[in-house]
């Protein structure tokens, strides 16, 4: 046999590898499941942004106008939505129950005989909303302060990861309980910008600052094995100024990290903002979010269940698709997380 | 050893002095926030605010006020509610604690058997049908709000299916003292203790599945199988005893979390009076000493867990001796 490669010259073989984030969106198109997901977010998303739509098209009544004396026309009877109660002595009223068809009070009425369908798609809106803008809010700072504290050591990270260990240590879920009990009944000043009280943006700057310390310390933890990575030391090595080994070395592997965290964050944000929400501190009427929709079912939850089962299955699906799809993100870009050897 | 434990301990007080100091600064020093026009009421007038602000001390100084605050708290424990005059907030949480520890260590018990069912099950069967029906399962429990939950809970065993035999038996919602009626504590706490639990199951099954399955491409496990041990012992122990390491660590924080007011919104939902109640009706009213109470108390909690978690840690694992 002729050894055909040895008499070869060696030509320099150059295969233009895949880059990273090709990588990743290739791994993420093949997960069905995350595809899935996120087709269900898309789909809650655009049907949250179209409330308004629904509520003048649809049910045609306005959500957030209390509507005690209102009377339908269902199935050729006139039933008024408020009907009185059936349960007990007789006494106070009962909202409609749902109507099952497309038009008014396609789930019923609350006890102030609003429309829950229209309601439920309003109170997306800002569920998601607030969740989006914590999320933006929470990553934005973890990174700042991860970074800074892994990358510039010393007498900052000591202090930085001091504070980051009493907050750490706080009940995360009393200090936004607790946040919220003293701001929400005000307005308060973050700079320049004032959060008037009942605000949106207020569940929001509470959501947003809670969970900083659970992004921050894996960010700091990550930017302080980077620090020692080999290609960091050769970057010192060649003289490259501390700025440059921060854009250039440091930020683009920490990026992937934080968008792992992204539909965890987001996730978790949904649920802590439904949680202040049936607290009644978190979004304020007569804003209404899943939470607070929950809420006004609470009253009539053995009467009429689907005003608290509607927002919650809501809430339970869209962070279930959140979930998955945080799982299959992190599949796809966390190297470690594919299997060995491929 | 001793040397490391020494420096956790004082890093714990550390840090707990931090949260009180925390807490303190929310409640009594956020601008806008002020303590006496809450206890006053609405509308009122300049001369009952002056007053109110004097018989409470809140006109002192902040460093003052503090440290005035805390040794009736810790010290002379005579620390007394801003709303309800006269009672007395030390008693008040320590009575609550048993409603909280009943509710919490009923659902740990739960939780920790069936993660460990479902991590192990779905580990050992890893790709097949039965992982992943299990793993979407834990995803679902990990998403569903526990105050939802509750309350769907609450709709089928208290009326829609509470005609039935299969609910007939729930009492109605509420605590019922262990030394008083074994039995009816029991069945007042076994749905909140579901309930509770669910989201812990989840969050164990999964986390326990993803250690075993790294475990288990381990090089110690190749070399036990290599010796000839059969595959359910290698799994359960040689690769289940090393993933329990961070079993054990998530274990001891969430229940001090719980334990520390983290099952409030459990308590608030099946009308159980605990620690977690007991903060939200003081947030309600804003009883301030009751809630710089019962933060405290939930910090230290969870401070405790961390530290329990830390001395296990070095009995279970020989390498964390030699680290801080």
């Amino acid at each position: 046999m002729v050894n055909v490669i040895a008499d070869q010259p060696a030509a320099p073989v150059r295969r233009a590898t895949e880059g990273p984030w090709r990588t990743a969106w290739r791994k993420l198109k093949r997960d069905r499941s995350a595809l899935a997901a996120f087709g269900v977010l898309v789909v809650i998303v655009i049907a949250s942004l179209a409330a308004p739509l629904y509520a003048r098209y649809v049910s045609g009544t306005d959500p957030f106008v209390t509507n005690l004396n209102g009377e339908i026309v269902v199935d050729g009877t006139t039933q008024p939505v408020l009907q009185p109660s059936t349960e007990g002595l007789g006494l106070g009223t009962t909202p409609i129950g749902p109507t099952w068809r497309l038009g008014p009070y396609l789930l019923g009425a609350d006890n102030q005989g609003r429309d829950v369908a229209a309601r439920l798609l309003y109170g997306g809106r800002d569920s998601l909303l607030i969740a989006g803008a914590a999320a933006v809010l929470c990553l934005v700072l973890a990174t700042f302060l991860g970074v800074v504290s892994g990358f510039f050591g010393g007498l900052v990270d000591i202090g930085l990861s001091r504070i980051l260990d009493v907050l750490w240590a706080f009940p995360i879920f009393l200090l936004a309980i607790s946040l919220s009990i003293v701001l929400i009944a005000q307005s308060i000043w973050i700079g320049p910008f004032e959060i008037r009280s009942g605000s949106l943006w207020l569940p929001v700057f509470i959501i947003g600052i809670v969970y900083v310390p659970y992004v921050a310390r894996p960010i700091r933890g990550h930017v302080l094995t980077l620090m020692q990575a080999e290609f960091v030391t050769a970057a010192i090595g060649l003289g490259a100024s501390p700025w440059r080994i921060l854009w250039r070395d440091i930020m683009p592997n920490v990026v992937t990290r934080i968008i792992v965290f992204v539909p965890l964050i987001l996730a978790l944000n949904m649920m802590t903002e439904s949680s202040l929400s049936f607290l009644s501190i978190g979004v304020q009427p007569p804003d209404a979010s899943w939470g607070t929709i929950i809420q006004d079912g609470q009253g009539l939850l053995y009467s009429r269940p689907i005003v608290a089962l509607a927002p919650g299955l809501a809430i339970v699906i869209t962070v279930l698709a959140l979930n998955i799809l945080g799982d299959g993100v992190r599949d796809a870009l966390d190297p470690k997380s594919s299997p060995r050897g491929v | 050893m001793l040397a490391a434990l020494g420096f956790r301990l004082g890093q714990m007080v550390l840090v707990m002095f931090g949260i009180s100091i925390v807490a303190f600064l929310i409640f009594f020093a956020t601008p806008g926030a002020d303590p006496s026009a809450r206890i006053a009421g609405r509308n009122a007038s300049q001369e009952t605010l002056l007053q109110v602000r004097h018989d409470f001390g809140l006109d002192r100084p902040l460093p003052v006020q503090y440290g005035l605050m805390m040794n009736r708290l810790f010290i002379s424990r005579d620390l007394t509610s801003f709303v309800n005059r006269g009672q007395l907030v030390v008693p008040t949480v320590t009575e609550a604690i048993p409603v909280t520890l009943s509710l919490v260590g009923g659902a740990a018990v739960l939780w920790v058997l069936g993660g460990l069912v479902v991590g192990v099950i779905a580990g050992a069967t890893r790709g097949s049908f039965v992982d992943r029906a299990l793993m979407i399962l834990s995803l679902v429990g990990v998403s569903v709000p526990v105050f939802w939950l509750g309350e769907v809970a609450n709709l089928l065993t208290q009326s829609r299916w509470h005609d039935t035999w299969l609910f007939s038996w729930v009492p109605p919602l509420g605590y019922v003292p262990l030394t008083e009626d074994p039995w009816g504590w029991f069945k007042a706490l076994i749905i909140p203790w579901f309930t509770l639990a669910t989201l812990y199951v989840g969050l164990y099954g999964r986390v326990l599945r993803a250690s075993l399955i790294e475990m288990m491409q381990e090089d110690f496990i190749r070399t036990a199988r290599a010796k000839g041990i059969g595959e359910r012992r290698v799994l359960l122990h040689h690769g289940l005893r090393t993933s329990l390491v961070a079993f054990v660590t998530m274990f001891g924080l969430d229940f001090g979390a719980l334990v520390g007011g983290g099952a409030l919104l459990t308590e608030v939902v099946f009308g159980l009076q605990g620690v977690g109640k007991l903060t939200y009706e003081a947030l309600q009213t804003l009883d301030l000493p009751m809630i710089l109470a019962t933060v405290i108390y939930a910090a230290f909690f969870v401070v405790m867990a961390n530290f329990i978690v830390d001395v296990v840690f070095v009995f279970i694992d020989p390498r964390a001796r030699d680290v801080r």
